[in-house]
């Protein structure tokens, strides 16, 4: 992955606009985070191929990212995003990761299930 | 003299950090091992700085790490179960019990080594203890094979006493230490740490404790 360059995120996210995609978006902070300290409130969502569509995209921020999609009826939204990548399928791979290198957030776009 | 071991874990790693010590020493012997892997660790969050992988190059790079481990360790019968990280918990508890179930029946195993259900943190290391433990649960006391559970949870030697089975593995630390090094993507941080801290952390890797699970 590489680290955001918005106009061409802004460029990709745009491809996906007006037609049926599938979504992969997942936060965590780890399985053992409150493990490792008891007073860390842990928590996480993950949706694989959620199917969406949605009119508009669009990335914002100075870095890390945010980046908001607008739903038909409802919003999706990811925030803290910092890397990026297109995979020879046309996948668009977005992905926070914190300052170990840790994968804190994932936005992911596809036009065939992941 | 074990006749066959079965291992049940539901992460690429879980096998390198607590038992591989364990079954290094067991497969020198000559003791056949199958280790059934739930799952890829395909939501494993140690991407690299720079970035090595993403969400979705990960499984098969968790994948080859995981064959290397078992050729370090001389597990010869890997069997990747297909379920998903973190999904665990939520499975079919009867399609989880069914598979382990199958593979119990096939290697006819002396000893099984899992996870204690309700003591090992994560989430999928206690449904694939609890599976494990539901699977042998079916077959008839006389018939059952040994289970050995591998617990951490911060509580558990206060509810379940100390582990009545530690074992000195410093005999095959290399081993060990390089089993652990093969699932580079998760422990080469750790690793390092370790290295960094020096004796206190590769020595709490010489022991592995267990506890023999009662019926």
């Amino acid at each position: 992955m590489q680290p955001i360059h918005m106009e061409e995120v802004q460029k990709a996210l745009n491809r996906f606009t007006n037609q049926d995609v599938y979504l992969h978006l997942e936060t965590t902070n780890g399985a053992y985070a409150s493990h490792h300290n008891e007073g860390f409130f842990a928590a996480g969502a993950y949706i694989r191929n959620g199917r969406i569509r949605f009119s508009r995209a669009k990335i914002a921020g100075k870095g890390p990212y945010r980046v908001g999609l607008k739903l038909d009826f409802g919003w999706v939204y990811a925030e803290g995003l910092t890397d990026w990548e297109v995979t020879d399928t046309e996948q668009l791979l977005l992905a926070g990761h914190d300052y170990e290198g840790k994968l804190a957030v994932a936005l992911q776009l596809s036009y065939e299930p992941f | 003299m074990e006749r066959h071991i079965l291992v049940v874990f539901p992460h690429p790693d879980d096998e390198s950090f607590g038992v591989s010590g364990t079954l290094a020493m067991f497969a020198e012997q000559g003791v056949p091992i199958t280790y059934a892997c739930l799952t890829l660790g395909e939501m494993g969050r140690n991407m690299g700085i720079p970035p090595f992988a993403n969400r979705e190059t990960l499984p098969s790079i968790r994948k080859k790490e995981l064959e290397d481990a078992c050729r370090v360790i001389g597990i010869h019968d890997l069997r990747l179960l297909g379920f998903r990280d973190k999904t665990v918990e939520f499975e079919d508890e009867e399609l989880l019990t069914d598979r382990i179930s199958a593979i119990i029946a096939e290697t006819n195993p002396s000893l099984i080594i899992t996870f204690y259900p309700g003591y090992s943190v994560h989430p999928d290391h206690d449904a694939c203890g609890a599976a494990v433990i539901r699977a042998v649960e079916r077959m008839p006391k006389e018939k059952r094979p040994v289970v050995h559970c591998v617990a951490f949870a911060k509580n558990c030697e206060k509810e379940i006493g100390k582990p009545n089975i530690v074992r000195d593995v410093s005999a095959v630390i290399d081993k060990k230490i390089a089993a652990i090094q093969a699932h580079r993507s998760q422990t080469e941080g750790l690793m390092k740490a370790a290295t960094k801290y020096g004796g206190d952390a590769i020595t709490r890797f010489k022991t592995e404790r267990f506890w023999t699970f009662k019926w």
